[in-house]
């Protein structure tokens, strides 16, 4: 018997043979659960992979989102992320899930996306894979840095090359703010990525600045390409 | 409000609580009277959580801790109340507690019924001697009034007094009735978020959750609705009643529907009980009608509401006759909503997750709705002077015995309208429909014996 990790509810009353055979582990969320959440599908912006069926036509650009043309209108950061794929939109269910793993620790939820998060990753081509870390003060709050869990059960091996030297506590600055802000993050050790294609892992894509700057001290530090994998691509500002 | 750190209001706020490190909003002294416990015990190489007594090992997950460094084990049976892990400490205060301020005098001159008195007589017996007893009282018996005796004597004598209920609403509904007739007294409410978290009183109402914060506090603890969802539903909020009075105490169970085993105990005389079989207003429960109503799933789908539940609504609009109907579930509700609004369009329909819930509810009140649909929420804690009440699919599963003897409780409340019809539609009588009547009839029974009833 299995339980849905969200509601409790019997995942599998009906076993497939693939699970018969144990070919495949049983679901950990039920259907109803599953059904909550929202897939990115049709076409997206070709850099961060947001829904342009959402966005307003005078927002897209030749399939780029205005913001990700503006960003590759900065000299500083331009070409600095090739791209991001989100997975789900972030909608309330999506909310409600991330709220409960990153907030309230949670941590099992990280195995309810970790097939997609596998599969995804298997499409991008990368040599190695990076958390966005956490500082030292909100790790030892929280337990647990959110973006690891995530490829940790996604059976994908972190490189511990990036450090947090900035508190979180900035999240809520406009993107100007932000572009002026000091910088978050330091480099903790070079020679392992030098020439090296790299897929930064995160659980939200909002305004995509933490992503930039990240992938931007990292190809100053050698990077050959920096791409990015998130759980969920919120709505920016 | 932030305490300040002297050693008596550090008791004040610790005394007889079981918190997380982080629920403490100042920096913990090291004092000898303060005892740190394990979050998560290992019984015989199972998880066991302090706080919730979940014992289910697939209600536990460990994760890689960055404080402790190891697989850490974790509880997510009480997760939405702040993560208890193998790392964590639940601080408990050991030192004495602090002393009562104030006065517990009643200060109340109302009278209270026959039955009333003796169930009165019972609490003030099981406080002075810390013992067990149900208070078995049907709807609109006037329950609040029978604990005031028993909580005077307690108060008086330096006893601390817990009243949990499993809704916030009647917690907000009851501390400040409380307030008022022990206006010596400091009474707090406690429920998630609520701003008295932090105080300590000798009387405290709060929802049954919040227990979980709390050792060996309380001399006299008191259940409200013992049988309601989700407290019967859930063995660790039982834990947390056990585990929050102290060893030596008093335990009080309010309830006009216990379930079939306590009923069962009571009738061979295993537990402790007393009936008020009698509303305060000494007239007779109001007895269910049942009606046949056919599928009427089906045919609400097709578009019409089934001859007689459509004749029941129509008398009452005519008459201007407020009633209350209950549905099983929200989608069934919804769609019949549309066609009760054909009859009527100010008709409207209110569920456990709408916003308007309150509003409607106090439109309701003010008789500016003439009917008002409901799921099971409204069952219980909520009364209107003059209303009728049905229930439109009685046989579905989620009407057992006790939500629809709740549901009939609705009607007939208050002295000048003590009538009130009560009519169960039904695709099919079921076993609870049938348990349900007798339950109402025998009260009356017993009611009309005793002489509590004036006809
Ligand atoms: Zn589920
Ligand atoms: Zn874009
Ligand atoms: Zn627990
Ligand atoms: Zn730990």
């Amino acid at each position: 018997m299995n339980k849905c990790l969200l509601c409790e509810e019997e995942t599998n009353r009906i076993l497939s043979w693939h699970q018969f055979f144990l070919l495949e582990d049983p679901p950990v969320i039920c259907e109803k659960c599953r059904q909550s959440f929202e897939k990115i599908k049709g076409e997206g912006c070709r850099t961060c992979s947001r829904p342009l069926a959402a966005l307003d036509s005078s927002f897209i650009i030749e399939g780029v989102c205005l913001d990700c043309v503006r960003w590759e209108e900065d000299p500083l950061y331009r070409g600095a992320l090739v791209e991001n794929r989100s997975l789900y939109v972030y909608n309330d269910a999506m909310k409600e899930v991330i709220a409960r793993f990153k907030y309230r620790g949670d941590y099992v939820l990280a195995k309810l996306f970790a097939k997609d998060i596998r599969e995804t990753a298997k499409q991008m081509t990368y040599d190695l894979v990076v958390a966005v870390p956490l500082s030292e003060e909100r790790l030892y709050e929280r337990r647990f840095n959110q973006a690891e869990a995530l490829a940790e059960e996604a059976g994908l091996e972190i490189t511990p090359v990036l450090e947090r030297i900035h508190s979180e506590k900035q999240s809520k600055k406009s993107r100007v703010e932000r572009l002026q802000a000091p910088q978050v993050f330091k480099i903790k050790e070079k020679s392992s990525f030098c020439h090296k294609k790299i897929l930064i892992l995160d659980d939200i894509y909002t305004t995509g600045s933490t992503l930039r700057q990240a992938a931007y001290l990292l190809k100053q530090a050698g990077a050959a390409e920096v791409s990015a994998l998130t759980l969920a691509r919120g709505q920016g500002t | 409000m932030h305490p300040s750190h002297s050693s008596s209001s550090i008791a004040a706020f610790l005394s007889g609580r079981l918190l997380l490190q982080e629920e403490i909003p100042f920096p913990l002294p090291d004092s000898p009277n303060t005892e740190r416990l394990p979050g998560i015990s290992k019984k015989k190489q199972t998880f066991y959580c302090e706080r919730c007594g979940n014992d289910q090992q697939d209600r536990f997950a460990v994760f890689p801790c960055a404080r402790c460094k190891t697989m850490c084990p974790y509880c997510r049976h009480c997760l939405m109340m702040g993560r208890v892990s193998g790392c964590t400490q639940l601080v408990h205060w050991t030192g004495p507690e602090p002393p009562h301020e104030g006065n517990g005098t009643l200060q109340w001159s109302g009278q209270l019924s026959e039955g009333q008195s003796a169930a009165s007589r019972a609490v003030v017996q099981a406080v002075r001697h810390n013992s067990e007893q149900l208070i078995w009282a049907v709807c609109g018996a006037g329950k609040t009034e029978v604990l005031f005796r028993g909580i005077e004597s307690a108060l008086l004598a330096g006893k601390r007094v817990c009243i949990a209920t499993p809704r916030t609403d009647v917690v907000l509904e009851l501390a400040p009735r409380l307030q008022k007739v022990f206006p010596g007294t400091t009474v707090t409410a406690l429920y998630g978020g609520s701003p008295d978290r932090h105080r300590y009183s000798p009387l405290v109402v709060s929802t049954t959750h919040q227990l979980f914060r709390f050792y060996q506090a309380f001399d006299v603890t008191i259940v409200d609705e013992v049988d309601a969802f989700p407290y019967s539903y859930d063995t660790s909020l039982q834990f947390a009643v056990q585990k929050a009075r102290k060893p030596e105490s008093a335990l009080i169970y309010l309830t006009a529907t216990p379930n079939e085993t306590w009923q069962k105990e009571c009738r061979q005389g295993n537990r402790p009980f007393v009936k008020i079989p009698a509303r305060f207003h000494r007239q007779p429960l109001p007895v269910p009608l049942l009606s046949w109503c056919g599928n009427w799933r089906k045919a609400t789908q097709k578009g019409r509401l089934p001859a007689n539940v459509k004749d029941w609504t129509m008398k009452r609009l005519q008459e201007n006759k407020q009633a209350l109907l209950f549905f099983p579930h929200i989608d069934s509700m919804q769609k019949a909503l549309l066609l009760f609004q054909q009859l009527d369009p100010l008709i409207t329909s209110v569920h456990a997750e709408d916003p308007q819930r309150k509003e409607k509810v106090a439109l309701m009140r003010t008789r500016q709705l003439p009917l008002l649909l409901s799921t099971t929420i409204l069952e219980r804690g909520v009364t209107f002077p003059n209303i009728d009440v049905a229930v439109i699919g009685a046989e579905d599963d989620v009407f057992t015995e006790s939500a629809l003897v709740q549901i009939a409780g609705r009607a007939g409340r208050s002295a000048d309208f003590p009538d009130g019809e009560v009519r169960f539609f039904h695709y099919g009588k079921t076993k609870a429909i049938v348990k349900a009547v007798s339950h109402i009839e025998q009260m009356n029974r017993e009611g009309i014996e005793r002489g509590w009833l004036d006809r």
